[in-house]
């Protein structure tokens, strides 16, 4: 038995870790480390940087300038990056769209949207979810009716993240009504300047703009923009889905968050007792410590096991959910031990001048916002139905 | 033992749950829990014309009731409606001042012509009142800073718990334009201050003790405990309404055992909420009331959090936004635990009775 990474992996970790002091602004680990929002400005500038780097598309092949990097130094960058403050990179063109296109799209479509991603030209947004179809997806009923060498797309996408930002969108829609809902899906690249195409905001529970919903009412899309077959989205949708999510136990951020955490709790005393030194709240600390530590090995081993075989989508589903059950634990143990400074919305007034410790000012919206955790990305509850039915299959 | 409500307290509940289910509406809540100053000051007014405040004071200090189970009947339905307006601080000033034998500012208050608000914690005090820093010199002049004074902003009467050579005292600001009022909204929308005190006046009041103020924050915890009962009601009510029209997979997701399970779970805590709650409200008053209080802050603050997490991730996505009205329930349901103190510092003030027994 042997948890260390090879020397490789160990020579690996060292430059990404120069590279990380030498090239991550501070202003941007500023605003991660105190939960505050992210412009499109500063997500583009780290991608802008990792780019220059050559290291922003871990996971492509490096025929298309991606990294070529094995799943363990992915992750390798990935906790680095996350211990370090950077932001988290914007998954919809690198995570998602990129691998699809290299492992489904033509040439054609390759050649012109893989360079964009890389250097910016394009932000991509997710058309998956809609009203009637979050984990049942399935049963989405937007619908593209051929017209010549169009589609004509009619319908309403929601929860697309980050829309706002974005000049393209990658969507689902049904081009055949079949018996069997799966069997009738496309998947398509849709320009948002398009005629037709209204994105309007969704204000979350913490007061945040991140999530949108797109409306299409007969916009034409040319057949060239299909990825994949005609009615054969689903397998492209699922290949997206599932494909290397190695770090989506999200480890880095739990990590970072439990840093800030002991930081904040040796810096602020409430009734006389630093809440390092409160019982209560330091065994909650070392009890998530403890769980972290757990993850991060069940994570290496799932990782191992990636790395010498396939991908078991069991793996991915238990991470996922214990990943996040240990995250937002986190972040509630952040905003509850702060008790009474936690209250004040002291952001919202710009003339404010109550005194609150500054770790104090986003522990409630974080917190909030981050229930997200456990409901996107295959809410927990299908995760685990993947998970029982794998465990039950005869 | 009979645990129906009196008709009296039938009455009340109905009637003010009704005038908060007209006027505590999302939309009037989005218009003014986060602007200054942080009330519907139209809504206040027509409760305080309503006589709902007199559930606050007995009937010889001037008010219509005064106990622990009059509180507890408002507060249930302010919890019900989700109103962000004053309730808590002006509960806790009356109170204090009506105790302290200021039946001119209590009538005034009454009549709506007035508005206080306690200030006692302190921005690294949230519990503990031997530590407060506030001083009062002979004269009556004040000088700190006091933090989380829930409903301080647009308040008229000021009420400041500060060290004096005998102890803990109480005193009384009239013009609050002497006072540096830093005011916000609170997360889940209503108004709260940070009062800077430099050198200012006030007036000493009679019912000054670290025992009579923490009698009055044992029933403004009591008010939160109803409240949040109030809250988790509706919540879950909501939740389950939700689970039984969402059709996901060609049938309603109520239909999922699994997720059933998980109301029943949240039915069975607003139970044991609902019940710690009377037990509080019965020992008001008595032998037991600062541990049975403490004892149902803690547990609120555990079933709330259950409850609102809960409802939250049942609703899927739209628990997450703001448009949907059980998300802030949720809000509320977790913000409740910031205020008077949480579950850990209930917890830490049971063990210390726990010793303080054994000694």
């Amino acid at each position: 038995m042997n948890l260390d990474y090879s020397d490789t992996e160990q020579a690996f970790q060292a430059e990404v870790r120069a590279f990380l002091a030498e090239n991550l602004p501070n202003d941007l680990v500023a605003k991660t480390s105190s939960g505050r929002e992210l412009t499109k400005e500063d997500i583009e500038r780290w991608h802008a940087i990792l780019n220059a780097r050559g290291w922003l598309a871990a996971t492509w092949p490096e025929e298309y300038g991606g990294t070529g990097w094995t799943v363990v130094e992915r992750h390798i960058f990935a906790e680095e990056c996350a211990l370090a403050g950077a932001p988290r990179l914007l998954s919809f063109g690198l995570a998602m769209l990129g691998p699809v296109l290299i492992r489904y799209g033509t040439d054609e479509q390759k050649a012109e949207y893989l360079p964009r991603i890389l250097d910016g030209r394009d932000w991509w947004c997710q058309g998956f979810s809609e009203p009637g179809a979050g984990s049942d997806l399935a049963s989405l009923k937007t619908r593209a009716e051929r017209d010549g060498d169009h589609y004509v797309i009619n319908g309403q996408k929601t929860w697309t993240t980050l829309g706002q930002h974005a000049n393209r969108i990658f969507c689902l829609v049904r081009t055949s009504q079949t018996a069997k809902p799966q069997e009738g899906i496309s998947f398509v690249l849709v320009d948002l300047d398009t005629p037709g195409i209204e994105m309007r905001p969704i204000r979350l529970i913490d007061g945040s703009h991140e999530v949108n919903e797109v409306f299409f009412t007969d916009v034409r899309v040319p057949v060239a923009n299909i990825v994949g077959a005609e009615n054969e989205g689903w397998t492209v949708a699922k290949y997206l889905l599932t494909h290397e999510r190695t770090n989506i136990a999200g480890v880095g951020f739990s990590a970072r968050d439990l840093d800030r955490y002991h930081q904040m709790a040796t810096d602020v005393r409430r009734d006389g007792v630093s809440l390092a030194e409160h019982p209560l709240y330091a065994a909650q600390a070392v009890e998530l410590e403890a769980d972290l530590e757990a993850l991060r090995v069940a994570n290496l081993r799932a990782l191992a096991r990636t790395r010498d075989s396939a991908a078991s989508g069991i793996d991915s589903s238990l991470m996922k959910i214990r990943g996040t059950q240990v995250r937002q634990g986190i972040l509630s143990l952040y905003r509850s031990a702060l008790g009474h400074a936690a209250a004040p919305d002291a952001e919202s007034l710009s003339d404010n001048q109550i005194a609150l410790p500054p770790e104090a000012t986003r522990a409630a919206p974080v917190y909030f916002n981050n229930r997200k955790l456990s409901i996107y990305g295959g809410s927990n509850e299908i995760q685990r139905n993947i998970v029982a039915k794998t465990l039950f299959r005869d | 033992m009979n645990f129906e409500r009196s008709e009296d307290h039938a009455m009340l509940a109905d009637m003010f749950g009704r005038f908060l289910q007209e006027t505590s509406t999302p939309e009037r809540r989005n218009d003014t829990a986060w602007t200054a100053p942080f009330f519907d000051q139209t809504a206040w007014s027509e409760m305080v014309k309503l006589g709902i405040l007199g559930a606050f004071v007995s009937e010889d200090l001037g008010g219509l009731g005064g106990s622990a189970e009059d509180v507890s009947v408002v507060f249930e339905e302010i919890g019900r409606a989700l109103s962000t307006d004053p309730y808590l601080g002006t509960l806790m000033g009356l109170r204090l001042l009506a105790e302290s034998g200021e039946t001119d500012l209590v009538k005034q208050i009454m009549a709506g012509a007035r508005r206080p608000a306690f200030a006692v914690f302190e921005p690294e005090i949230s519990q503990d009142l031997s530590l407060i820093g506030t001083v009062a010199d002979e004269d009556g002049k004040l000088t700190g800073r006091k933090s989380s004074v829930y409903g301080a902003p647009g308040a008229d009467l000021l009420l400041i718990a500060a060290r004096n050579d005998q102890g803990l005292g109480l005193y009384l600001i009239e013009d609050v334009t002497s006072v540096q009022v830093l005011a916000a909204p609170m997360q889940d929308g209503g108004g709260i201050a940070d009062l800077l005190l430099e050198g200012t006046q006030a007036r000493p009041l009679k019912a000054a003790s670290e025992e009579r103020i923490e009698d009055v924050l044992d029933l403004g915890r009591i008010a939160l405990c109803a409240e949040a009962v109030g809250a988790m009601d509706a919540l879950v009510s909501m939740t389950t309404d939700y689970l039984k029209q969402r059709k996901q997979f060609g049938r309603n997701i109520a239909s999922f055992q699994a997720l059933q399970h998980r109301i029943v779970d949240m039915t069975m805590w607003v139970e044991q909420a609902r019940s710690i709650t009377i037990r509080a409200v019965a020992s008001y008053g008595t032998g037991d009331q600062r541990r049975h209080t403490s004892m149902a802050k803690n547990l609120i603050g555990r079933a709330a959090e259950l409850c609102a997490e809960e409802a939250i991730q049942l609703h899927g996505g739209i628990g997450m936004t703001w448009e949907y009205p059980g998300a802030h329930y949720a809000k509320r349901l977790i913000m409740l635990d910031h205020q008077l103190g949480g579950r850990h510092d209930h917890a830490m003030r049971l063990i210390a009775m726990k010793k303080e027994n054994a000694a």
